[in-house]
């Protein structure tokens, strides 16, 4: 088993450089890096920007470049007037060392800004994450234990539409149901709020933030849900028919007990499997649920970066999401490997 | 000649071909063929726009926000167009799009999962590689950067083209799947005694990888495929949505649905009729991938046989 880990980090650190390395090229195919807006200001000669170009480090071939986003350049040496004397030396740590580069567009550092807003997110998204696992996996496996039943019937029915909903169109009909047209028999104002994490300006109250969190979280759920109870039914069915449930049943068991101790145990597997594959969607899935609900998250702080086009905001969380995608499909792999003993030896 | 009146003949059946095998189970599936039913009227409705006396991009300042009525069925735009037209033409971009990026994802996809799974090796390593990372990117995040970036970039091609331009971007991310497919099926077959036998007439790699092994996925590859179509509309008519996919004027459904946003309150019939004709393509994309996906199960047309 300890061997079988090892062996999946190794394999999944050149898999994080190859991301990174594509995202870099990306970047850098753009136009309009930071030195763009000082090329049209008429205050900068040609030998300014050259100087700052030097600064920056972008007169240097793209793969130096590469290994001073990754490791910093505060160990090399800059020469600011082309002289051949040093001047000073880089002011990057790298990203290695947790330094992301600045926005662009206000000059904060990158990394702050994401963990500033981060909270919110996994705040949204996890409450999402959890309601979807509630509704989902009973379900799933009352549709498989009773198949063709009226239940199985309209769940899946429920789960194919579920599935083929736009996200941000039942975002929208539920805002336009629950905000615009049904009013608060008590208040008279509307409902649900439309959008925000809380009432500004208001006192902290549970109810205030669960009422604002219904809508966003609904919005996201249902798709989830679908696509959920619809595996878990099929992964259900697969292991029910399988020769030893029917051995158990066969020797007599209750059917309580063949579900619960040999059934559901193994249905399990490629259910957290699929928790851990789908986990990362609670860092990088909340862009469009952000922007219809003003939730002020990640997701949020994205779409205006890429609005903007403020390329070291984009890389940063880009880096987060994957690191966060690889990191997840190491831990289902080595769960499920744990789980299922057959898996190890390949 | 004698007659044989207690004999029943019975009259010779058409040959029983594949396609006709699986036409047949196709047709079993209620949901597959309601499906079939309702994408083929889009289709036509879509491939109608033209008949409409209303021009889908011209503003008519003087009819803005008209509620749905006998002259226009879906209402009118904040620009005074048309909301019918619009979505119809839309739906023309939004299959099209679809359409297109199945066919970057099968002509990047099959080639190199082809490669991977039957020359094995460093080549196999080196593409998997590929293929894994370009799956442990947040698709749409990274979607959205790459149509910015797109976006950007001075080539006249992509500049006045956004369905290119857009179809681009959902297919770098969709062809891993397919790759593993394909991948999937070489790493099966490549071991078979008729790829051997051919090997030992003779033949190319090319032919054998095309002629012997290939045809084993079409089954895989057609329903992947099929569900993909939907997958990209989804996924268009989300960029559309967010301002990174179609460009307005041009109408898409996602972005008929981003400018409906600010007018929720007042003109709601803006949001509700993109919206809708998104969920009937898609579910019925999925009825008819689903019915397709039993209809070419192996397994099941060898249990028909027998029939």
């Amino acid at each position: 088993m300890g061997q079988y880990i090892v062996r999946r980090l190794l394999q999944a650190i050149p898999m994080l450089l190859l991301v990174s390395i594509i995202l870099f090229a990306l970047i850098n195919i753009a136009p309009g890096g930071p030195l763009a807006q000082f090329s049209r200001s008429r205050r900068l000669s040609g030998e300014r920007v050259e100087a700052l170009k030097r600064q920056f480090g972008l007169d240097k071939p793209l793969p130096v470049q590469y290994i001073v986003w990754l490791a910093g350049n505060d160990w090399m040496a800059i020469d600011t007037d082309g002289n051949g004397i040093t001047d000073s030396y880089g002011t990057r740590k790298g990203v290695l060392r947790g330094d992301f580069g600045f926005s662009f567009q206000n000059r904060e550092p990158v990394l702050e800004q994401i963990m500033d807003r981060l909270p919110n997110t996994i705040y949204l998204m996890g409450i999402t994450l959890i309601v979807v696992a509630i509704v989902a996996i009973p379900i799933g496996i009352i549709s498989a234990v009773k198949q063709y039943s009226a239940f199985d019937i309209t769940v899946t029915t429920l789960s194919f539409m579920g599935q083929a909903m736009p996200e941000f169109w039942l975002g929208l009909i539920l805002i336009l149901v629950f905000y615009v047209t049904l009013d608060n028999p008590v208040t008279g104002k509307a409902l649900l709020p439309g959008g925000g994490m809380f009432t500004i300006g208001a006192e902290f109250s549970l109810v205030d933030r669960i009422n604002h969190l219904i809508l966003p979280v609904s919005m996201g759920v249902v798709g989830w849900v679908a696509w959920w109870s619809r595996f878990l039914r099929s992964s259900m069915l697969e292991v029910i028919n399988q020769d030893y449930i029917r051995t158990a049943r066969a020797k007599g068991q209750s059917e309580r007990k063949v579900l619960y101790r040999h059934a559901l145990k193994n249905a399990l597997i490629p259910l957290i499997t699929m928790i851990m594959i789908d986990f990362p969607y609670v860092f990088t899935g909340a862009i469009v649920v952000e922007r219809i609900f003003s939730w002020p998250g990640m997701g949020r702080l994205y779409y205006n970066s890429a609005t903007s086009r403020d390329y070291p905001m984009l890389m940063g969380v880009l880096i987060l999401g994957s690191v966060v995608i690889i990191l997840s499909n190491l831990m289902a792999d080595i769960i499920y490997a744990y789980l299922d003993p057959r898996v190890r030896y390949d | 000649m004698p007659k044989k009146t207690d004999e029943k003949i019975s009259p010779m059946k058409p040959p029983d071909t594949m396609a006709s095998q699986v036409w047949r189970r196709f047709r079993r599936h209620p949901g597959a063929m309601v499906g079939a039913v309702i994408l083929t009227i889009l289709i036509i409705s879509v491939l109608l726009a033209g008949l409409s006396p209303y021009d889908p991009e011209i503003s008519d300042i003087k009819n803005r926000f008209q509620s749905p009525s006998w002259t226009h069925l879906f209402g009118t735009d904040g620009l005074g167009r048309d909301v019918l037209v619009r979505v119809l033409y839309g739906g023309r971009v939004s299959l099209t799009v679809g359409f297109m990026v199945v066919g970057i994802t099968l002509s990047i996809g099959v080639p190199i999962g082809a490669m991977a799974g039957y020359f094995g090796g460093w080549i196999d390593s080196v593409l998997s590689k590929v293929i894994d990372a370009t799956l442990s990117l947040p698709a749409l995040m990274f979607m959205i950067l790459l149509a910015a970036i797109l976006r950007e970039i001075d080539l006249p091609i992509l500049k006045t083209n956004s369905t290119l331009t857009i179809a681009l971007v959902l297919g770098v991310l969709s062809w891993p799947t397919v790759a593993r497919l394909v991948r999937a099926v070489f790493l099966t077959f490549r071991e078979m005694e008729y790829v051997q036998a051919a090997k030992a007439l003779g033949a190319s790699n090319l032919r054998i990888i095309i002629s012997e092994i290939l045809p084993n996925g079409f089954g895989p590859i057609i329903v992947e495929s099929t569900l993909g179509i939907g997958y990209a509309i989804m996924e268009e008519s989300t960029l559309s949505f967010l301002g990174f996919g179609i460009m307005p004027p041009t109408p898409s459904w996602g972005n008929l649905l981003d400018n409906a946003q600010e007018h929720l309150s007042q003109y709601p019939w803006l949001a509700i009729f993109p919206g809708l004709m998104i969920f009937l393509a898609i579910i019925s994309i999925n009825f008819i991938g689903d019915g397709l996906r039993d209809a070419l199960d192996p397994y099941k047309i060898l249990a028909q046989i027998d029939e």
